[in-house]
């Protein structure tokens, strides 16, 4: 078991979360509470991370952050600073696939509150944050519950980005995916069964208790 | 008023977690970082346990396709050593300044056809039964490295082309990403067979998995493996470098089935 791979998932699942949620929840209420003509397009590049193969988006990051691009090379003249192969670049990377698993859910959430709920607020005097706080994030908490879940599972799970931008450097870059395909191309077939495994009680753990939490605040309302 | 008192406790929070996370880079003294090619897994394991043994100095080991290192070389990768399994990748990063010379020959490799356990493929090394196997359809699906960027993969296609059977079997390959992956698809049963590193199938757990014939070396250009010190690499990088060359770690080369340069 490479517990280095695992607990560095771990650290980025969580950390990719901490600065990914509030400014996700943030476009996600503006992308549900706002109409204007080109709101499908901004949809759309929310959506795209999801949909773009991995590798596209990590060959993207790649030639756009490496050394070799332009701002890359400026980073590291500059300021020393390396955007790939490194926990930084991987912490951008899973900051930017993560996005639409933020986003979407929460957005559905705000969507399903109605309006007149807001209404009922201003007329009994709350303000726009007031209402935003104390009636809307409440009921949208399901929704941004499972997309934390989402997040942070579909994070320890990435593999594709991660192998473009990381380089698979052990105790930097080298995360419990990649570390599964390393042990079977060592043909080490029994530690990427037991790693694999752990990753899926994990994932499957988290899941359901996401789905639990959900059924029973739904429960409470 | 409220509103931008939270937005400025957000961006705080933003800040506070991204300085968390800039220390990640420092994380202690890390050792120098070996990129090598797939090739080497296991021999280099073995010469980097005993390195250590002798010196206290421990090695981190990243293994891939040398042209994918070559790419991330390019890109900035914070590689140390690179031992590639073709010179050539050597030679282009020397040529763009990347590298500290050009380099040292370290070993050439061979490959071979793994056929696995209870295929209807004979593990022959002048492919005859391959070429069989082609005309009566017994041949589904083969696997090697994938030619574009893994050396091990290139010197397979040579060896098809050199025994006629390229344009046939082509429509059946199944590309590993590097030279263990294809190892990895020729004994798991999914192919009837592939071309494999000797370094790979002399390993017990890949040897176990079925039959190895070598292809005559005349049959591809040379696996000329050649490794690099990286600028910036720091003085264990090269005692490491230096360690190569020594008789102990040849004779663990040699033991996993490479030649060693001026024998």
């Amino acid at each position: 078991m490479d517990w280095q791979a695992f607990s560095l998932s771990i650290e980025l699942a969580a950390v990719t979360l901490l600065v990914l949620l509030p400014p996700g929840v943030l476009a996600a209420r503006w992308l549900a509470r706002t109409r204007f003509s080109g709101k499908a397009w901004i949809e759309a590049f929310v959506v795209l991370p999801l949909v773009l193969p991995p590798t596209v988006l990590g060959y993207y990051l790649l030639v756009s952050l490496g050394a070799g691009s332009p701002f890359g090379a400026w980073m590291l003249d500059s300021f020393d600073i390396r955007m790939t192969f490194n926990f930084a670049g991987l912490l951008i990377a899973s900051l930017v696939f993560n996005i639409p698993f933020i986003v979407q859910p929460v957005q559905r959430a705000f969507e399903a509150i109605p309006d007149n709920l807001a209404e009922a607020a201003a007329v009994c005097g709350l303000s726009g944050w007031q209402t935003f706080w104390r009636v809307e994030l409440p009921l949208a908490w399901p929704g941004i519950l499972s997309a934390m879940v989402l997040t942070f599972v579909h994070t320890l799970g990435e593999f594709g980005v991660v192998l473009m931008m990381g380089g698979s450097i052990p105790g930097e870059t080298k995360t419990v995916a990649i570390a599964i395909y390393d042990r079977v191309q060592s043909f080490d077939l029994a530690g990427a069964d037991r790693m694999a495994l752990l990753l899926l009680a994990l994932s499957l753990g988290a899941v359901a208790a996401s789905f639990f939490a959900s059924a029973r605040l739904a429960a409470r309302r | 008023m409220r509103a931008v008192c939270l937005i400025q406790r957000i961006v705080l929070l933003c800040v506070l977690a991204f300085s968390l996370t800039a220390p990640a880079p420092a994380r202690g003294a890390e050792p120098p970082t070996v990129a090598a090619a797939s090739d080497l897994k296991f021999a280099i394991e073995e010469v980097a346990a005993r390195f250590e043994r002798e010196t206290g100095q421990r090695m981190r080991l990243v293994f891939g396709s040398s042209g994918n290192f070559f790419s991330q070389i390019r890109q900035g990768a914070p590689f140390h050593l690179f031992m590639s399994a073709d010179e050539d990748f050597v030679f282009r990063l020397a040529d763009q300044g990347l590298t500290q010379d050009r380099g040292r020959l370290y070993a050439y490799g061979r490959i071979g056809l793994m056929v696995p356990r209870g295929s209807l493929l004979k593990a022959d090394g002048e492919l005859r039964d391959l070429a069989q196997a082609l005309r009566d359809g017994r041949l589904k699906k083969f696997a090697i490295a994938n030619p574009e960027h893994a050396p091990y993969g290139a010197r397979a296609k040579e060896a098809l082309q050199h025994a006629g059977v390229w344009a046939d079997i082509e429509p059946r390959l199944v590309l590993g990403e590097n030279i263990s992956q294809a190892a990895q698809f020729a004994t798991s049963g999914a192919t009837q067979g592939g071309i494999i590193a000797l370094s790979l199938a002399k390993v017990p757990q890949v040897s176990a998995l079925g039959e190895f014939a070598l292809i005559p070396e005349s049959w591809h250009r040379k696996l000329a493996q050649r490794m690099v010190l990286l600028r910036g690499a720091p003085p264990a990088a090269r005692a490491f470098y230096d360690y190569l060359a020594t008789p102990a770690a040849q004779d663990i080369m040699r033991r996993h089935g490479f030649a060693m340069p001026g024998a």
